[in-house]
């Protein structure tokens, strides 16, 4: 076992950290209360390749190895969780036309989507549908050689701006997944605004109406768009937001070292408060067992293995859950400051928050975790 | 590897999801409430580590997933060299 980054990962993790000090850092605080990701900084995010970090070299993308690219995860999580969820999304668009697109819909846009030249956005949920996401209402009925899609989807990360969307539907009953287009007629998006985090995460409304696709569209086959493509979809974003809550996570323990190392009270600093080191030794033990969680969901993702599903999914729920209690003691050390615009981890812990709810909810993940519990413990019996 | 020899794989990665463990061989894993959703994608990585194959768009047809016998006659199809 080597738990150890390679030289080159250690290089790559740095050379991720300089672009978040030099262009996300210090205007991530401003784009969250203009609630806007500037299109110049995603521009620049496909330029470094960052957008295509999970694409192989053959279409375009930069290829990463699972600890890399978690990596960078970690370290884009770290400037801000709100354009973490550009990666995020376009990854999982990405990635499900990867696993399961057609040879076309792969040439034609993984090259684009790995270089910011266009940007996906998935769309799953809906006014109605949350977590229940087989149960969608968007509808999709085949016509000649295209399809008539019709639905409302909800809660749209980067949908304001986002060029090309993953849409689940209904088709005959059957959960189906289709590419749509923003220049499809019948399509049109509304701007969310006022959301509690992920302020500049550009979130949206998708209105869908009787948007005519060609059955080249179509990803995966009708009634495999929930269990095999939203599913991959689904994985690859637990992984990316695992990653991010750990980035995000550094963020606040990095704060609030800084605040109680330069603030004083009752005559010394706050780092001398007992009650003080409880919360800093607390930030710092969860947030290396989550390394070590993200370190084995990569080695398997990396190998392909079955168990990547439960792993990944583990690593999301405790990730989510350590940052928010991570986050609120951030807050809580800093005090009034906290809560005021002049320090980031007001908005460390309102993004928290959405990682708890974002790509499965803490809910979805323990029963899955649960009843992967007991299927191992129903196979060790057996074993005996 | 054998037909055989790939039916035992698959029965024994099955089983680890299922509580009964004497599945027939042609009952309809899906239909029957056997497994869930996730268990799909868990299948389609087992098939493609454990035999060395990938699994495409093209083979999206509910029939190569759904008994032990037609994920068996699927994976000697798709990987005939195994005979």
């Amino acid at each position: 076992m080597n738990l150890e980054l390679t030289p080159e990962q250690i290089e790559s993790r740095k050379s991720f950290s300089d672009f978040v000090d030099e262009y996300i850092a210090p205007v991530a605080d401003q784009y969250d209360r203009n609630e806007e990701t500037p299109i110049e900084l995603i521009k620049r995010l496909g330029e470094q390749g960052f957008l295509g970090a999970f694409i192989p070299e053959e279409y375009g993308g930069r290829g990463m190895d699972m600890v890399t690219a978690g990596l960078l995860c970690e370290e884009i999580g770290s400037g801000s969780a709100s354009l973490l969820s550009l990666l995020t999304v376009n990854g999982m668009v990405s990635q499900s036309i990867l696993k399961w697109g057609t040879n076309a819909q792969k040439e034609h846009w993984l090259p684009k989507l790995a270089t910011g030249e266009k940007v996906a956005a998935f769309g799953v949920t809906e006014p109605n549908i949350g977590s229940d996401a087989k149960s969608v209402e968007t509808t999709a009925e085949l016509s000649g050689n295209s399809y008539i899609i019709n639905g409302r989807k909800k809660w749209i990360s980067y949908g304001q701006v986002a060029d090309l969307f993953l849409i689940l539907t209904q088709c005959d009953g059957k959960p189906t997944t289709f590419l749509i287009e923003r220049d499809t007629p019948g399509f049109s998006t509304t701007p969310i605004t006022g959301l509690l985090g992920f302020r500049s995460a550009m979130l949206a409304e998708l209105h869908i109406e009787k948007c005519r696709v060609p059955e080249e569209n179509l990803v995966g086959k009708p009634g495999f768009g929930f269990s095999h493509v939203t599913n991959v979809a689904l994985d690859h974003g637990r992984y990316c937001v695992g990653w991010g809550c750990l980035g995000l996570a550094e963020a606040c323990l990095q704060a609030s070292l800084s605040y109680t190392s330069e603030r004083k009270q009752f005559g010394t600093n706050l780092r001398g408060h007992q009650l003080i080191q409880e919360m800093i030794a607390d930030m710092i033990t969860n947030i290396k067992a989550t390394r070590l969680l993200c370190y084995h969901a990569a080695y398997l993702k990396e190998a392909g293995d079955p168990g990547m599903i439960m792993e990944t999914s583990i690593m999301k729920y405790f990730a989510s859950r350590m940052v928010n209690k991570i986050a609120n003691d951030a807050v809580q050390i800093h005090g009034a400051h906290g809560c005021g615009s002049e320090y980031s981890v007001q908005r460390y812990l309102r993004d928290a928050k959405i990682m708890e709810i974002i790509e499965g909810s803490s809910q979805m993940q323990q029963i899955i975790i649960a009843k992967s519990g007991y299927m191992n413990f129903r196979l060790e019996k057996r074993k005996k | 590897m054998s037909t055989d020899e790939i039916k035992e794989k698959i029965k024994a990665f099955i089983c680890q999801f299922v509580q009964n463990v004497d599945i027939p061989d042609d009952e309809d894993l899906f239909a029957s409430g056997l497994v869930n959703s996730l268990f799909a994608m868990q299948l389609v990585l087992h098939i493609e580590k454990e035999f060395q194959l990938k699994v495409e768009n093209d083979d999206l047809d509910y029939e190569n997933f759904k008994s032990i016998n037609t994920i068996t006659d699927f994976i000697g199809q798709k990987a005939p060299n195994n005979e």
